[in-house]
């Protein structure tokens, strides 16, 4: 009988070693740098999907920045585009007592009672890419991430300098936009609507959504080459809709590129994470692409560093974003009296970029 | 192999022998939750110490418990119900729109929320009793309406901002002597929400059913030989179809209670619920089979499956690939577990 009481028992501890069994491994191969933990920063990253190339990029950036050999561990949980898992991620990073808590918002609102229990346990919380909307603002320490608005306000001053190199008095623009309600698509609409109301060379024929997907770019461009068929100019919110917008102009027969007196449809992007986008640029098929920089990692590295020495940090830090041309007829563009210079697509330029 | 010399070993035997099968796998899950959290707390260290840990484990779970405990109860009796995730989406949609878009009041949302519930277990019941239809079959269906009709219901996920809503959804209920000192030297009190209250009463309310009642031996019976039952004189109709009441009341109310704690209401809530309800079910010691099972093994079948969930996000594998993989490794030693240890058991009672 205690035969069977001890097969029994071996069962258990079978599970329970299984069960623990991976983290059993894992310790032991961090183990030779675990010797010193307090020598690590701990940072907890609760990022909020894997939905797109973008995000992606964004995620490995961090996970790239936060290394042992830059002297932090990192945690990182991936939210599924759920807020619960994220509320859930944040409250056991407080448990953990994590050093840092780094926070990418699925949406806006409803973080004020977990903001505060992290608040309340003593952690800074750094957001990143999108806004929280809460009512105290000292619940985060710091926020990270694109300025939409002046992305926009590029693309739309870029447009106008572009013309007037090119000496041509009217062009007529669609704007395909992102998912209505994104702070992306609201940023850079803003900024487009502006350019078109300041700069007499252009006329903003319609708005369409086309979801930050390819195939609801090309659909609904489809839809408006039947519209109208004068259209000069397309401002793509995103590079995916840009490929749809492209797929849809060239099965009509005209022709994507550039040269808008020749009757050529002019295709502006925003974001130049995927390779792809850049080749396009290379093929002058979008002709510019304002960049919406995923790596964050550095950034959100120096916010923390500077909390170690003691410093305060900018409540709100903008990535460094460049802009991608195809050729260089306009050589850089102004904003508030900021130079922001435009990087001509080269082969050579493909080959030395980091994502 | 012989032990009969000590009675002390003898007794034990026994014991051994008389447990039934229930409650045997039953003590499995206990044992094994127990040395699981242990060993977090000796390889993962301090966080799960706290008892705030344990606590976010029962806060953010509180809704499977309770639907677990629904879907226990058809597995006893040899059914299945997949539909429960979908109508836990649905009543937090309908909730969630009741309360933000008619301002309504908080004790017509539960309502709703238990007449959902209770609709969805009266259909599928029937269908499933009454027309003989797979249990399967029906639930399948049920949970294609009910994420479909949260879709029309409404698209967007929204938070819900009515006051009375968010002062119930933020009540915590402080557990007095299990608070932690910060970092920064603040005292910060330990709590539960209010839906785990409403998770311990449903499995109090459960476990005597299932334990004390003539109905709760029914489920078993039922479960265990349904050709049986129906000679000894037992409604097989009738119990199947209270079954399924109770499990679609259930997962209503776990509906209700997810609602609570996640202050919103989306389409893609609790995607999954009915899975993870079924594993809990099956790693609390219920059997697929019908007629073995038990309502306090479903509670630590929910625990182990989240404090597993923790551990491998602690060590740092937070994708969720990862925790999927360490459900699937769970679930199938948990299996293996159970048939030896059924198949040896039965052969000594040779």
């Amino acid at each position: 009988m205690t035969k069977k009481w001890i097969i029994a028992g071996i069962f258990l501890s079978c599970i329970v070693f299984a069960g623990c069994g991976k983290i059993f491994k894992e310790k032991n191969q961090t183990n030779s740098e675990e010797i010193m933990p307090d020598k690590y920063i701990v940072v907890g990253f609760s990022q909020l999907g894997a939905e797109s190339d973008w995000r992606s990029a964004n995620t490995e950036s961090m996970k790239s920045t936060f290394t042992n050999e830059n002297g932090f561990e990192l945690i990182f949980e991936d939210g599924q585009q759920k807020q619960s898992n994220q509320i859930m991620a944040i409250r056991t990073f407080i448990q953990q007592e994590v050093d840092y808590i780094v926070l990418a918002p699925v949406i806006e609102t409803g973080w004020d009672t977990v903001l505060q229990e992290a608040k309340d346990a003593g952690i800074p919380v750094i957001i990143v890419d999108r806004m929280v909307d809460v009512e105290d603002e000292s619940l985060y320490t710091a926020w990270v991430g694109s300025d939409f608005a002046l992305e926009g306000a590029r693309a739309g001053e870029w447009i106008n300098q572009f013309l007037q190199v090119k000496k041509i008095d009217n062009a007529n623009i669609v704007n395909i936009q992102g998912t209505l309600g994104a702070s992306a698509q609201i940023g850079r609409t803003k900024g487009l609507r502006e350019a078109c109301k300041a700069n007499a060379n252009t006329t903003l024929l319609t708005e369409v959504t086309g979801d930050f997907t390819q195939t609801k770019g090309k659909e609904v461009m489809e839809s408006l080459l039947k519209k109208y068929d004068d259209i000069n100019i397309v401002y793509c919110e995103n590079d995916n809709e840009a490929f749809g917008v492209i797929e849809a102009i060239e099965a009509t027969g005209k022709k994507v590129g550039s040269d808008i007196a020749r009757g050529d449809i002019m295709v502006i992007s925003f974001d130049g994470v995927k390779k792809e986008a850049m080749d396009y640029i290379l093929k002058d098929k979008i002709t510019c692409i304002v960049e919406c920089n995923p790596l964050q990692g550095p950034l959100v590295q120096d916010i923390i560093l500077q909390l170690e020495a003691g410093e305060i940090p900018d409540k709100f830090s903008y990535v460094d974003e460049g802009m991608y041309a195809h050729d260089d007829t306009v050589s850089s563009v102004v904003i508030d009296g900021v130079d922001y210079p435009i990087t001509v697509v080269t082969q050579e330029l493909l080959d030395v970029r980091a994502y | 192999m012989s032990s009969n010399k000590l009675p002390a070993a003898g007794k034990l035997r026994d014991r051994y022998k008389n447990l039934t099968d229930t409650s045997l796998l039953l003590i499995i899950t206990i044992v094994v939750f127990f040395l699981m959290y242990i060993g977090a707390i000796l390889f993962q260290g301090k966080g799960f110490l706290k008892p705030q840990t344990f606590f976010n484990i029962l806060n953010g779970n509180a809704a499977l418990i309770i639907a677990s405990c629904g879907m226990s109860l058809v597995m006893i009796t040899g059914g299945i119900d997949i539909s429960v995730g979908g109508v836990a989406a649905l009543v937090s949609m309908c909730c969630a729109v009741y309360l933000d878009f008619k301002g309504g009041n908080i004790f017509v949302a539960v309502a709703i929320a238990v007449a959902i519930g209770l609709a969805f277990g009266l259909v599928q019941g029937f269908l499933v009793a009454y027309l003989d239809i797979q249990p399967f079959i029906v639930t399948l269906a049920g949970m294609f309406f009910a994420r479909g009709m949260t879709t029309i219901v409404n698209t967007n996920p929204f938070n819900v901002q009515n006051e009375a809503f968010v002062a119930l959804k933020d009540t915590r209920v402080i557990m007095p002597g299990f608070g932690t000192v910060t970092k920064s030297g603040k005292y910060v009190n330990a709590y539960i929400e209010i839906g785990v209250i409403v998770a311990i009463l449903v499995i109090i309310v459960m476990f005597c059913l299932l334990r004390w009642t003539k109905l709760g031996r029914n489920f078993y019976a039922v479960g265990g030989n349904s050709q049986s039952a129906l000679m000894l004189g037992i409604n097989v109709k009738r119990t199947k179809f209270l079954s399924h009441l109770i499990c679609g009341l259930l997962a209503g109310i776990g509906g209700f209670v997810y609602f609570l704690h996640v202050g919103s209401g989306s389409p893609s809530h609790a995607l999954g619920m009915e899975m993870n309800a079924i594993a809990s079910s099956i790693i609390g010691g219920t059997l697929l089979t019908g007629g073995v099972g038990n309502i306090v093994g479903t509670l630590f079948g929910v625990l182990s499956l989240s404090t597993i969930q923790n551990i491998v996000a602690s060590a740092g594998y937070g994708d969720p690939w990862w925790t999927g993989i360490t459900i699937a490794a769970m679930l199938c030693l948990f299996l293996v577990v159970q048939s030896v240890v059924m198949s040896r058991k039965n052969k000594s009672h040779k």
